[in-house]
Protein backbone atom coordinates (compact mmCIF):
# COMPACT_ATOMS: atom_id res chain seq x y z
CA UNK A 1 0.00 0.00 0.00
CA UNK A 2 1.62 2.89 -1.30
CA UNK A 3 1.12 6.83 0.05
CA UNK A 4 3.04 9.71 -0.96
CA UNK A 5 5.34 11.30 1.65
CA UNK A 6 6.48 14.93 1.56
CA UNK A 7 10.11 15.46 2.88
CA UNK A 8 11.23 18.57 4.56
CA UNK A 9 14.22 20.19 3.59
CA UNK A 10 16.47 19.20 6.58
CA UNK A 11 15.28 15.80 5.73
CA UNK A 12 16.37 15.78 2.42
CA UNK A 13 19.84 14.92 2.80
CA UNK A 14 18.77 11.71 3.72
CA UNK A 15 16.37 10.99 0.85
CA UNK A 16 19.06 11.60 -2.05
CA UNK A 17 17.15 15.55 -1.72
CA UNK A 18 13.61 13.65 -3.10
CA UNK A 19 11.06 16.11 -1.84
CA UNK A 20 8.41 13.46 -2.41
CA UNK A 21 8.83 9.89 -1.75
CA UNK A 22 6.34 6.72 -1.93
CA UNK A 23 6.63 4.36 0.90
CA UNK A 24 4.35 1.90 2.53
CA UNK A 25 2.56 1.05 5.88
CA UNK A 26 -1.12 1.19 6.98
CA UNK A 27 -0.31 3.36 9.74
CA UNK A 28 1.67 6.16 10.84
CA UNK A 29 3.88 4.33 12.83
CA UNK A 30 4.36 1.72 10.29
CA UNK A 31 5.35 4.02 7.61
CA UNK A 32 7.95 5.49 9.92
CA UNK A 33 9.61 1.94 9.78
CA UNK A 34 9.12 1.45 6.44
CA UNK A 35 10.71 5.06 5.40
CA UNK A 36 13.68 4.07 8.00
CA UNK A 37 14.37 0.51 5.87
CA UNK A 38 14.56 2.23 2.40
CA UNK A 39 16.09 6.04 4.27
CA UNK A 40 18.49 4.71 7.08
CA UNK A 41 18.99 7.43 9.64
CA UNK A 42 15.24 8.96 9.08
CA UNK A 43 13.25 7.29 12.40
CA UNK A 44 15.90 8.68 14.59
CA UNK A 45 15.44 12.21 13.38
CA UNK A 46 11.63 12.06 13.21
CA UNK A 47 11.35 10.18 16.58
CA UNK A 48 12.17 10.74 20.40
CA UNK A 49 11.83 7.15 21.85
CA UNK A 50 8.53 6.13 20.34
CA UNK A 51 6.70 9.35 19.87
CA UNK A 52 7.15 12.15 16.86
CA UNK A 53 9.62 14.32 17.84
CA UNK A 54 7.93 17.81 19.93
CA UNK A 55 8.80 19.95 16.97
CA UNK A 56 7.66 18.22 14.14
CA UNK A 57 4.07 18.00 12.79
CA UNK A 58 2.49 14.74 11.08
CA UNK A 59 -0.15 15.31 8.54
CA UNK A 60 -2.38 13.18 6.72
CA UNK A 61 -4.33 14.49 4.04
CA UNK A 62 -3.90 17.71 5.65
CA UNK A 63 -5.30 16.93 9.13
CA UNK A 64 -2.61 16.53 11.87
CA UNK A 65 -2.53 13.35 13.47
CA UNK A 66 -2.82 14.46 16.69
CA UNK A 67 -6.50 15.59 15.81
CA UNK A 68 -6.50 11.49 14.71
CA UNK A 69 -5.12 8.45 16.35
CA UNK A 70 -1.11 9.58 16.93
CA UNK A 71 1.49 7.78 15.30
CA UNK A 72 -1.30 5.08 15.26
CA UNK A 73 -3.78 6.86 12.93
CA UNK A 74 -4.80 4.84 10.10
CA UNK A 75 -3.27 5.25 6.16
CA UNK A 76 -4.83 4.16 3.01
CA UNK A 77 -3.75 3.73 -0.60
CA UNK A 78 -2.89 6.96 -1.96
CA UNK A 79 -2.96 9.24 0.79
CA UNK A 80 -0.60 12.05 1.33
CA UNK A 81 1.45 12.55 4.17
CA UNK A 82 3.20 15.58 5.11
CA UNK A 83 6.03 15.96 7.32
CA UNK A 84 6.26 19.86 8.46
CA UNK A 85 8.74 21.79 11.09
CA UNK A 86 6.21 22.72 13.93
CA UNK A 87 8.51 26.02 14.54
CA UNK A 88 6.83 29.10 12.63
CA UNK A 89 4.29 31.35 13.30
CA UNK A 90 2.42 33.08 15.86
CA UNK A 91 2.46 35.72 18.22
CA UNK B 1 32.71 44.14 17.34
CA UNK B 2 30.60 41.06 16.69
CA UNK B 3 27.83 40.31 19.12
CA UNK B 4 26.31 37.56 17.80
CA UNK B 5 28.18 34.14 18.02
CA UNK B 6 25.78 32.75 15.49
CA UNK B 7 22.44 30.05 16.03
CA UNK B 8 22.17 27.65 18.22
CA UNK B 9 19.22 24.81 18.55
CA UNK B 10 17.53 25.46 21.79
CA UNK B 11 16.91 21.78 22.00
CA UNK B 12 19.58 19.90 21.13
CA UNK B 13 22.50 22.60 20.90
CA UNK B 14 24.18 22.08 18.30
CA UNK B 15 25.50 25.24 16.20
CA UNK B 16 24.49 26.50 13.30
CA UNK B 17 25.89 29.72 11.45
CA UNK B 18 24.20 33.17 11.02
CA UNK B 19 21.67 32.32 8.24
CA UNK B 20 18.17 32.56 7.63
CA UNK B 21 17.95 29.49 9.36
CA UNK B 22 15.06 28.79 11.38
CA UNK B 23 15.27 24.65 12.70
CA UNK B 24 17.92 22.56 13.64
CA UNK B 25 18.34 19.73 11.10
CA UNK B 26 18.98 17.04 13.37
CA UNK B 27 15.95 17.43 16.12
CA UNK B 28 13.79 19.65 14.15
CA UNK B 29 14.45 22.31 17.54
CA UNK B 30 13.89 25.87 16.94
CA UNK B 31 17.24 28.03 16.57
CA UNK B 32 17.90 31.06 18.49
CA UNK B 33 20.50 33.76 18.35
CA UNK B 34 23.27 33.02 20.43
CA UNK B 35 25.03 36.18 21.92
CA UNK B 36 28.32 37.20 22.92
CA UNK B 37 27.43 37.87 26.68
CA UNK B 38 30.58 39.03 27.19
CA UNK B 39 31.65 41.52 24.72
CA UNK B 40 27.63 42.54 25.12
CA UNK B 41 28.56 43.74 29.10
CA UNK B 42 31.60 45.55 28.17
CA UNK B 43 29.65 47.82 25.89
CA UNK B 44 26.03 47.31 27.36
CA UNK B 45 25.29 50.15 29.77
CA UNK B 46 21.85 51.77 31.11
CA UNK B 47 23.63 55.26 30.04
CA UNK B 48 23.96 53.93 27.04
CA UNK B 49 20.75 52.52 26.71
CA UNK B 50 18.96 55.49 27.83
CA UNK B 51 20.59 57.54 25.36
CA UNK B 52 18.73 55.81 22.73
CA UNK B 53 18.33 56.61 19.80
CA UNK B 54 15.05 54.46 19.73
CA UNK B 55 11.77 55.72 21.14
CA UNK B 56 9.20 53.60 23.23
CA UNK B 57 5.59 53.42 23.34
CA UNK B 58 4.35 54.40 26.39
CA UNK B 59 3.86 52.43 30.12
CA UNK B 60 1.34 54.46 31.67
CA UNK B 61 0.49 54.24 35.42
CA UNK B 62 -2.96 52.90 35.16
CA UNK B 63 -4.76 54.32 38.57
CA UNK B 64 -8.45 54.02 37.34
CA UNK B 65 -7.73 50.58 35.93
CA UNK B 66 -6.09 49.74 39.62
CA UNK B 67 -9.12 51.25 41.34
CA UNK B 68 -11.25 49.03 39.35
CA UNK B 69 -9.47 45.99 39.59
CA UNK B 70 -9.13 46.56 43.25
CA UNK B 71 -5.26 46.55 42.64
CA UNK B 72 -2.35 48.76 43.87
CA UNK B 73 -0.26 49.47 40.99
CA UNK B 74 -0.96 48.30 37.67
CA UNK B 75 0.50 49.63 34.72
CA UNK B 76 -0.52 49.70 30.97
CA UNK B 77 2.40 49.23 28.50
CA UNK B 78 0.56 50.82 25.24
CA UNK B 79 1.84 49.09 22.04
CA UNK B 80 -1.30 49.81 20.59
CA UNK B 81 0.27 53.11 19.58
CA UNK B 82 3.45 51.19 18.21
CA UNK B 83 4.91 52.74 14.99
CA UNK B 84 4.08 52.61 12.47
CA UNK B 85 0.61 49.89 12.48
CA UNK B 86 -0.33 50.13 15.78
CA UNK B 87 0.44 46.31 17.50
CA UNK B 88 3.86 44.88 19.56
CA UNK B 89 4.58 43.05 15.62
CA UNK B 90 6.27 46.43 14.21
CA UNK B 91 8.99 45.69 17.21
CA UNK B 92 9.81 41.90 15.42
CA UNK B 93 9.42 42.58 12.14
CA UNK B 94 12.06 45.88 12.30
CA UNK B 95 14.17 42.89 13.17
CA UNK B 96 13.05 40.86 11.12
CA UNK B 97 12.94 43.09 7.86
CA UNK B 98 16.35 44.50 8.52
CA UNK B 99 18.39 41.12 8.50
CA UNK B 100 16.31 39.70 5.45
CA UNK B 101 17.70 43.10 3.84
CA UNK B 102 21.59 42.30 5.35
CA UNK B 103 20.62 38.88 3.84
CA UNK B 104 20.08 39.92 0.32
CA UNK B 105 16.64 38.80 0.17
CA UNK B 106 14.17 40.87 -1.89
CA UNK B 107 10.73 39.51 -1.25
CA UNK B 108 9.48 39.44 2.55
CA UNK B 109 6.52 37.03 3.41
CA UNK B 110 4.69 36.25 6.18
CA UNK B 111 1.82 33.91 7.70
CA UNK B 112 -0.41 35.93 9.74
CA UNK B 113 -3.30 36.92 12.07
CA UNK B 114 -3.56 40.54 11.02
CA UNK B 115 -1.19 42.26 13.27
CA UNK B 116 1.63 40.71 11.66
CA UNK B 117 0.39 41.28 7.96
CA UNK B 118 0.19 44.99 8.49
CA UNK B 119 3.51 45.41 10.06
CA UNK B 120 5.32 43.37 7.12
CA UNK B 121 3.15 45.03 4.56
CA UNK B 122 4.17 48.21 6.31
CA UNK B 123 7.87 47.84 6.67
CA UNK B 124 8.10 46.24 2.65
CA UNK B 125 6.79 48.87 1.64
CA UNK B 126 9.43 51.83 3.49
CA UNK B 127 11.94 48.84 2.28
CA UNK B 128 11.33 48.81 -1.32
CA UNK B 129 10.70 45.33 -1.15
CA UNK B 130 7.88 43.20 -2.53
CA UNK B 131 5.90 41.18 0.11
CA UNK B 132 3.32 38.25 -0.25
CA UNK B 133 1.23 38.21 2.86
CA UNK B 134 -1.01 34.81 4.10
CA UNK B 135 -3.84 35.94 5.99
CA UNK B 136 -6.71 33.60 7.25
CA UNK B 137 -9.68 34.84 4.80
CA UNK B 138 -12.03 35.47 7.98
CA UNK B 139 -9.72 38.65 9.73
CA UNK B 140 -11.36 41.46 10.98
CA UNK B 141 -11.60 44.06 8.00
CA UNK B 142 -9.63 46.45 9.72
CA UNK B 143 -6.78 43.94 9.36
CA UNK B 144 -7.44 43.29 5.59
CA UNK B 145 -7.62 47.35 4.99
CA UNK B 146 -4.47 47.78 6.82
CA UNK B 147 -2.72 45.35 5.07
CA UNK B 148 -4.10 46.12 1.31
CA UNK B 149 -3.16 49.98 1.74
CA UNK B 150 0.63 49.02 1.54
CA UNK B 151 -0.33 47.09 -1.77
CA UNK B 152 1.64 43.63 -0.71
CA UNK B 153 0.72 40.64 -2.37
CA UNK B 154 -2.44 39.76 0.15
CA UNK B 155 -3.36 36.23 -0.06
CA UNK B 156 -6.60 35.28 1.76
CA UNK B 157 -6.69 31.64 2.51
CA UNK B 158 -9.96 29.64 3.09
CA UNK B 159 -8.52 27.67 6.53
CA UNK B 160 -7.82 29.20 9.77
CA UNK B 161 -4.28 30.67 11.36
CA UNK B 162 -2.80 26.99 11.90
CA UNK B 163 -3.32 25.57 8.01
CA UNK B 164 -1.79 29.26 7.12
CA UNK B 165 1.01 28.48 8.55
CA UNK B 166 1.44 25.16 7.47
CA UNK B 167 0.81 26.15 3.83
CA UNK B 168 3.33 29.07 4.24
CA UNK B 169 6.29 26.51 5.80
CA UNK B 170 5.92 24.83 2.62
CA UNK B 171 5.52 27.54 0.32
CA UNK B 172 8.74 29.21 2.64
CA UNK B 173 10.58 25.56 1.96
CA UNK B 174 9.80 26.18 -2.13
CA UNK B 175 9.74 29.44 -2.99
CA UNK B 176 13.16 30.64 -0.52
CA UNK B 177 11.85 34.40 0.40
CA UNK B 178 12.21 35.51 3.89
CA UNK B 179 9.19 34.43 5.81
CA UNK B 180 9.60 36.40 9.10
CA UNK B 181 8.24 34.26 11.12
CA UNK B 182 9.29 30.83 9.61
CA UNK B 183 12.95 31.18 8.15
CA UNK B 184 13.53 34.92 9.65
CA UNK B 185 12.03 33.71 13.23
CA UNK B 186 15.50 33.57 15.13
CA UNK B 187 15.89 36.94 14.36
CA UNK B 188 12.31 37.89 14.35
CA UNK B 189 11.11 36.35 17.52
CA UNK B 190 14.53 38.42 19.31
CA UNK B 191 12.69 41.70 18.47
CA UNK B 192 9.88 40.97 21.62
CA UNK B 193 12.58 41.36 24.18
CA UNK B 194 12.49 45.24 23.70
CA UNK B 195 9.33 44.99 25.40
CA UNK B 196 10.65 43.80 28.20
CA UNK B 197 13.58 46.33 28.27
CA UNK B 198 11.31 49.53 27.66
CA UNK B 199 9.28 48.08 30.93
CA UNK B 200 12.42 48.09 33.25
CA UNK B 201 13.78 51.22 31.88
CA UNK B 202 10.46 52.85 32.15
CA UNK B 203 10.37 51.90 35.87
CA UNK B 204 13.37 52.96 36.49
CA UNK B 205 15.82 49.65 36.01
CA UNK B 206 13.32 47.74 38.06
CA UNK B 207 11.05 44.76 37.22
CA UNK B 208 7.45 44.74 38.05
CA UNK B 209 6.68 41.95 40.23
CA UNK B 210 4.23 40.50 37.69
CA UNK B 211 3.74 40.86 33.56
CA UNK B 212 0.38 39.42 32.06
CA UNK B 213 0.89 38.80 28.42
CA UNK B 214 -1.70 37.86 25.50
CA UNK B 215 -0.60 34.29 23.95
CA UNK B 216 -1.19 33.03 20.48
CA UNK B 217 1.99 30.53 19.34
CA UNK B 218 3.74 31.46 22.68
CA UNK B 219 7.00 33.76 21.45
CA UNK B 220 6.33 37.20 23.20
CA UNK B 221 6.12 35.63 26.71
CA UNK B 222 9.25 33.49 26.27
CA UNK B 223 11.01 36.37 24.39
CA UNK B 224 9.86 38.68 27.12
CA UNK B 225 10.90 36.37 30.08
CA UNK B 226 14.73 36.05 28.13
CA UNK B 227 14.62 40.11 27.84
CA UNK B 228 14.31 40.31 31.80
CA UNK B 229 17.02 37.48 32.47
CA UNK B 230 19.32 39.15 30.15
CA UNK B 231 18.81 42.13 31.46
CA UNK B 232 19.64 40.75 34.86
CA UNK B 233 23.06 38.91 33.55
CA UNK B 234 24.43 42.09 31.92
CA UNK B 235 24.13 43.41 35.23
CA UNK B 236 21.67 46.10 34.12
CA UNK B 237 19.11 45.24 36.95
CA UNK B 238 19.76 43.88 40.57
CA UNK B 239 17.20 41.07 40.11
CA UNK B 240 14.69 39.29 38.01
CA UNK B 241 11.51 38.13 40.38
CA UNK B 242 9.31 38.76 37.59
CA UNK B 243 6.48 36.55 37.82
CA UNK B 244 5.15 35.55 33.76
CA UNK B 245 1.16 35.02 33.13
CA UNK B 246 -0.42 33.71 30.29
CA UNK B 247 -3.28 35.46 29.00
CA UNK B 248 -5.18 33.53 26.68
CA UNK B 249 -9.00 33.46 24.85
CA UNK B 250 -10.76 30.30 26.02
CA UNK B 251 -11.93 29.83 22.60
CA UNK B 252 -8.22 29.26 21.84
CA UNK B 253 -6.11 28.44 24.95
CA UNK B 254 -3.69 25.30 24.28
CA UNK B 255 -1.25 26.88 26.46
CA UNK B 256 -3.10 27.81 29.19
CA UNK B 257 -4.41 24.31 29.98
CA UNK B 258 -0.89 22.94 29.88
CA UNK B 259 0.44 25.46 32.52
CA UNK B 260 -3.26 24.46 33.98
CA UNK B 261 -2.60 20.68 33.87
CA UNK B 262 1.42 20.80 34.62
CA UNK B 263 1.81 19.37 31.38
CA UNK B 264 4.58 19.98 28.63
CA UNK B 265 2.58 18.88 26.23
CA UNK B 266 0.97 20.94 24.38
CA UNK B 267 -2.24 19.36 22.73
CA UNK B 268 -3.26 21.52 19.63
CA UNK B 269 -6.84 22.66 19.54
CA UNK B 270 -9.34 24.15 16.96
CA UNK B 271 -9.88 27.93 17.67
CA UNK B 272 -12.98 29.37 18.31
CA UNK B 273 -13.22 32.83 19.61
CA UNK B 274 -13.60 36.42 18.54
CA UNK B 275 -10.38 36.95 19.31
CA UNK B 276 -8.44 36.51 15.92
CA UNK B 277 -5.17 37.77 16.32
CA UNK B 278 -4.73 34.91 19.13
CA UNK B 279 -6.65 32.62 17.19
CA UNK B 280 -3.73 29.67 16.90
CA UNK B 281 -4.71 25.94 18.06
CA UNK B 282 -0.83 24.94 17.55
CA UNK B 283 1.02 27.22 18.75
CA UNK B 284 4.93 27.08 17.70
CA UNK B 285 6.36 28.32 21.14
CA UNK B 286 3.82 26.97 23.40
CA UNK B 287 6.30 24.46 25.16
CA UNK B 288 8.58 27.84 25.77
CA UNK B 289 5.86 29.38 27.03
CA UNK B 290 5.33 26.55 29.54
CA UNK B 291 8.34 26.84 30.37
CA UNK B 292 8.72 30.81 30.97
CA UNK B 293 5.86 30.60 33.06
CA UNK B 294 7.07 27.27 35.39
CA UNK B 295 10.43 29.09 35.26
CA UNK B 296 8.97 32.31 36.38
CA UNK B 297 6.77 30.98 39.05
CA UNK B 298 3.74 32.53 37.46
CA UNK B 299 0.50 31.71 36.24
CA UNK B 300 -2.25 31.79 33.20
CA UNK B 301 -6.00 32.22 32.87
CA UNK B 302 -8.35 32.11 29.48
CA UNK B 303 -11.26 34.14 29.68
CA UNK B 304 -14.31 33.98 27.85
CA UNK B 305 -15.14 36.01 24.96
CA UNK B 306 -18.07 38.10 26.93
CA UNK B 307 -14.87 38.73 29.09
CA UNK B 308 -13.34 40.05 26.94
CA UNK B 309 -14.85 42.34 25.39
CA UNK B 310 -15.43 43.90 28.93
CA UNK B 311 -11.85 43.76 29.26
CA UNK B 312 -11.52 45.91 26.22
CA UNK B 313 -14.60 48.12 27.18
CA UNK B 314 -12.73 48.46 31.37
CA UNK B 315 -9.89 49.95 30.00
CA UNK B 316 -11.38 52.57 27.45
CA UNK B 317 -13.42 53.37 30.33
CA UNK B 318 -10.44 53.93 32.57
CA UNK B 319 -7.46 55.05 30.93
CA UNK B 320 -9.09 56.10 27.51
CA UNK B 321 -6.76 53.14 25.55
CA UNK B 322 -9.12 51.32 23.20
CA UNK B 323 -7.52 48.01 22.51
CA UNK B 324 -8.19 45.09 20.38
CA UNK B 325 -9.03 41.82 21.28
CA UNK B 326 -6.15 40.42 22.07
CA UNK B 327 -5.92 43.15 24.99
CA UNK B 328 -9.10 42.52 26.48
CA UNK B 329 -7.91 39.07 26.62
CA UNK B 330 -4.82 40.57 29.07
CA UNK B 331 -7.08 43.26 31.28
CA UNK B 332 -9.92 40.54 31.79
CA UNK B 333 -6.99 37.47 32.29
CA UNK B 334 -5.71 39.93 35.00
CA UNK B 335 -8.96 40.64 36.59
CA UNK B 336 -9.53 36.69 37.12
CA UNK B 337 -6.12 36.64 38.78
CA UNK B 338 -6.34 39.14 41.10
CA UNK B 339 -9.76 37.93 41.77
CA UNK B 340 -8.21 34.20 42.55
CA UNK B 341 -5.44 36.14 44.45
CA UNK B 342 -2.99 34.67 42.24
CA UNK B 343 -1.54 38.09 41.43
CA UNK B 344 -1.57 39.89 45.37
CA UNK B 345 -3.71 42.93 45.03
CA UNK B 346 -0.60 45.11 46.45
CA UNK B 347 2.13 43.95 44.56
CA UNK B 348 2.99 45.51 41.14
CA UNK B 349 1.44 44.43 37.15
CA UNK B 350 2.03 45.39 34.06
CA UNK B 351 -0.21 44.36 31.49
CA UNK B 352 0.80 43.91 27.62
CA UNK B 353 -1.64 45.92 25.70
CA UNK B 354 -0.10 44.93 22.13
CA UNK B 355 -2.78 45.80 19.85
CA UNK B 356 -5.18 48.45 18.78
CA UNK B 357 -9.06 48.33 19.02
CA UNK B 358 -9.70 50.59 15.86
CA UNK B 359 -8.54 47.33 13.89
CA UNK B 360 -10.94 44.63 15.75
CA UNK B 361 -14.27 47.45 16.15
CA UNK B 362 -16.87 44.57 14.96
CA UNK B 363 -16.52 42.46 18.20
CA UNK B 364 -17.58 45.93 20.12
CA UNK B 365 -19.60 47.23 17.38
CA UNK B 366 -22.80 45.51 18.67
CA UNK B 367 -22.41 46.16 22.56
CA UNK B 368 -21.96 49.45 22.62
CA UNK B 369 -24.18 52.54 23.24
CA UNK B 370 -25.74 53.94 19.83
CA UNK B 371 -25.10 57.94 19.54
CA UNK B 372 -28.37 60.11 19.85
CA UNK B 373 -30.07 61.25 16.73
CA UNK B 374 -30.91 64.51 16.20
CA UNK B 375 -31.79 67.49 14.00
CA UNK B 376 -29.72 70.37 13.89
CA UNK B 377 -31.44 72.25 16.81
CA UNK B 378 -31.17 72.90 20.09
CA UNK B 379 -35.00 72.44 19.74
CA UNK B 380 -34.40 68.93 18.96
CA UNK B 381 -31.43 68.29 21.76
CA UNK B 382 -33.02 69.75 24.55
CA UNK B 383 -36.13 67.18 23.43
CA UNK B 384 -33.61 64.40 23.29
CA UNK B 385 -32.22 65.35 26.99
CA UNK B 386 -35.76 65.84 28.22
CA UNK B 387 -36.51 62.15 27.15
CA UNK B 388 -33.61 60.50 28.93
CA UNK B 389 -32.46 61.56 32.81
CA UNK B 390 -30.08 59.21 32.96
CA UNK B 391 -27.73 60.84 30.65
CA UNK B 392 -26.70 63.66 33.62
CA UNK B 393 -27.32 66.39 31.10
CA UNK B 394 -27.96 69.11 33.93
CA UNK B 395 -27.85 72.59 32.61
CA UNK B 396 -24.94 74.17 34.85
CA UNK B 397 -23.60 77.79 34.78
CA UNK B 398 -19.82 78.12 34.49
CA UNK B 399 -19.92 79.83 37.46
CA UNK B 400 -21.10 76.44 39.28
CA UNK B 401 -18.67 74.65 36.85
CA UNK B 402 -16.88 72.70 39.41
CA UNK B 403 -14.86 71.09 36.33
CA UNK B 404 -13.87 74.89 35.15
CA UNK B 405 -10.69 75.31 33.77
Amino acid sequence: MSVLVRIPTPLRTLTNGQAEVHAEGSSIRELIENLEGRYKGLKERLCEGKDIRRFINVYVNEEDIRFLQGTATPLKPGDRVSIVPAIAGGK
Amino acid sequence: MAKIKGLKCRECGRPYPAEPLHVCEFCFGPLEVEYDYATLQKIVTRKRIEAGPCGMTPLIRARNLADALGAKEVYIKNDAVCHPTLSFKDRVVAVAVTKAMEFGFTVVACASTGNLANSVAAHAAEARLKSFIFIPADLEQGKIVGTLIYDPVLVAVDGNYDEVNRLCSEVADKYGWAFVNINIRPYYAEGSKSFGYEIVEQLGWRTPRHIVVPAAGGSLVTKIWKGLKEFHGLGLIPDCATRMHVAQAAGSSPIVTAIRNRSETIRPVRPNTICKSLAIGNPADGYYAYKAVEESRGSAADPSDDEIIAGMALLAATEGVFTETAGGVTVAAAKRLLEDGVIPRDESVVLSITGNGLKTQEVVGGVLKPPLSIKPTLKSFDAVIAERPDLGADVVSRASNTRRG
